[in-house]
């Protein structure tokens, strides 16, 4: 409001004015992507970011660092890396099995490891619900041991199990595929066991790929809500994650509490999509040789 | 199960040097009895638990659950949302890639990660910023109201927050493909005489599309299925603003828990169908690429 005057002033300086001329110079399929992107992206961003800046630092930085706040950084970014890890283990296999093993049903198996992507959120969030709670299918079982899933932060981190897994599985498999065979036969022919093969031959070059797909599988997981929110209980400080706590803010109307959480959110997609960026630059470096 | 040939797949001639003799045949089973385990418990079991619950009173209650107005209400509002995200996103998506794909310039892959920057922020994020913008007190608040324009908890923002989340799979997918492509055939075309628009349709489009229809299908499974920003901006109103998979939530805290599941399996089978589609759609270029 009081922000838009001086954004607009400065479109009228001599720098402003070379630039708008460049603008105007550019092919029309730039132009509606630019103006797409601008109305989409850039002013909600901004939005936010001035939003935020209107908050003097100290009172952003103790709503940011409140015990609650803190608490669902807690439940969000610890509970995301157990779930980015077990899926960088088991994501690697599946995609191990799947590009070296033939088995009955292999294609089908292939094709669904993409379900999480095609299934709406609410949908994976209620039946995950269901079927590990404590009469759910699985849940029935884990019960007796005193292990309850839904509605705690094991529940949590099922659901972000569920929606990064493929993440991993789709980055591992283009690169073991391409993979040469005949350096592991030389491993062989060198005396190398199966182990050592694996561990010193295929995993080294494989290693950037697979923190790629747990980095993918990490953001998703920090921002994901429909599933999370669903099969959580949302209790404050036991199993409350941040973007359920950003909802909940916009509830009571508390849009600087809600922003400030969102920046937090927010910056840390960004610097992912940074260490991904750099991930991905560091695999591409084996393909060169 | 027996997986009797060697899983590093050797041919006959070189068996004596890359002889699979340490290759043990329990580790093949056993690596695949794990993934296919791992798989059941994360998703097979969850997807077929959808379809069981849906049906488990018979058909009968399903469909009554299918005929009640909310949900028919939420039904078609998903559909108007997809209606006018997917083509807009389209739109968007084609001029994006035509742009990046055909024009080398510095900070070009910039660029592409702002484009897939949608994909990174949070949905909830995504609909917060729709607020801090539209909504009473946000830049373009007073403006609205002053001009008796709803667009927070109305349907324009949901078809906002749809947009936005589902805008950049039609970019990523035909990027790769226009890039493979090259220019030569749409040059010659140009010089053949071709106006910019016979180009695209003639040349263009043909070339990419099986990447296109790829996005357009991505883009609609999302459309339909946004939970989180939708959710944010739409105030989740019974019989006005929920959209299906809003519904499913709603039904489920009301404890509606057969009318849930018979929503969800009509998302369910929309998943399905956009599998079945994407593998036919990936088979076929795969096909293109042997050729």
């Amino acid at each position: 409001m009081t922000l838009s005057p001086t954004v607009e002033g400065e479109g009228k300086t001599p720098a402003g004015k070379a630039f708008l001329q460049q603008l105007v110079r550019l092919p029309w399929t730039w132009r509606i992507t630019l103006i797409y992107l601008t109305v989409m992206l850039f002013i909600p961003i901004t939005a936010m970011f001035l939003k935020a800046s209107t908050e003097p630092p100290a009172r952003f930085w103790a709503i940011a660092t409140s015990p609650l706040a803190l608490a669902t950084y807690n439940v969000t970014f610890v509970t995301s890396i157990f779930a980015a890890l077990l899926n960088g283990v088991f994501g690697t296999l599946i995609a191990w099995v799947l590009v070296r093993y033939d088995f009955p049903l292999k294609r089908l198996v292939d094709a669904t490891v993409d379900l999480p992507f095609a299934l709406p959120t609410s949908v994976a969030g209620l039946t995950l619900a269901t079927v590990y709670s404590d009469n759910g299918w699985i849940g029935s079982l884990l019960a007796p041991l005193g292990i309850k899933v839904s509605f705690t932060r094991v529940g949590v981190a099922v659901a972000m199990i569920f929606i990064s897994l493929p993440f991993v599985v789709r980055t591992v498999q283009p690169v073991l595929q391409e993979m040469e065979h005949e350096i592991e036969e030389a491993a062989w022919c060198l005396g190398a066991s199966q182990w050592q093969t694996f561990w010193k031959v295929i995993l080294p070059p494989l290693f950037p790929t697979i923190l790629t797909g747990i980095a993918l599988g990490f953001s998703r997981a920090v921002g994901e809500y429909g599933s999370t929110v669903i099969i959580s209980s949302n209790t404050p400080y036991q199993d409350l994650i941040a973007p359920v706590l950003i909802f909940q803010r916009l509830e009571q109307y508390d849009y600087s509490g809600a922003t400030v959480i969102g920046i937090v959110l927010l910056s840390i997609s960004l610097v992912l999509l940074l260490a991904i960026n750099f991930l991905q630059a560091w695999a591409r470096r084996y393909d060169s040789r | 199960m027996t997986v009797d040939k060697p899983s590093f797949h050797s041919t006959a001639s070189d068996t004596d040097t890359a002889k699979p003799k340490q290759q043990k045949s329990w580790v093949p089973a056993l690596l695949i009895g794990i993934a296919i385990a791992y798989l059941a418990l994360v998703q097979y079991i969850p997807a077929l638990n959808v379809f069981v619950q849906a049906f488990a009173k018979g058909v009968g209650p399903f469909l009554s659950n299918l005929s009640k107005p909310a949900f028919l209400h939420a039904a078609w509002l998903t559909l108007i949302l997809a209606v006018i995200a997917v083509p807009l996103n389209t739109v968007f998506g084609l001029c994006a890639a035509w742009a990046i794909a055909r024009y080398k310039f510095p900070g070009r892959a910039v660029v592409l990660s702002i484009i897939d920057l949608p994909f990174s922020i949070s949905p909830v994020v995504a609909g917060l910023m729709i607020v801090l913008l539209y909504g009473r007190n946000g830049w373009f608040g007073p403006w609205l109201q002053a001009h008796d324009i709803k667009i927070i908890f109305a349907f324009p923002g949901m078809v906002l927050a749809t947009a936005f989340v589902s805008m950049p799979f039609v970019a990523r997918e035909v990027i790769p493909v226009l890039e493979e492509f090259g220019k030569d055939q749409e040059e010659a075309a140009r010089i053949l005489g071709a106006n910019d628009w016979q180009v695209f349709w003639r040349v263009t489009l043909p070339s990419i599309r099986w990447g296109l229809l790829y996005g357009i299908i991505l883009t609609n499974a999302r459309a339909m299925g946004e939970f989180g920003a939708v959710s944010v901006v739409s105030g989740n109103i019974a019989d006005q603003t929920q959209s299906l998979p809003l519904f499913v939530e709603d039904a489920y805290k009301q404890y509606e828990t057969e009318a849930a599941f018979s929503a969800a399996v009509l998302l369910a089978l929309l998943a399905v169908v956009t599998l079945v589609l994407k593998e036919i759609l990936e088979r076929k270029t795969r096909i293109k690429d042997v050729e």
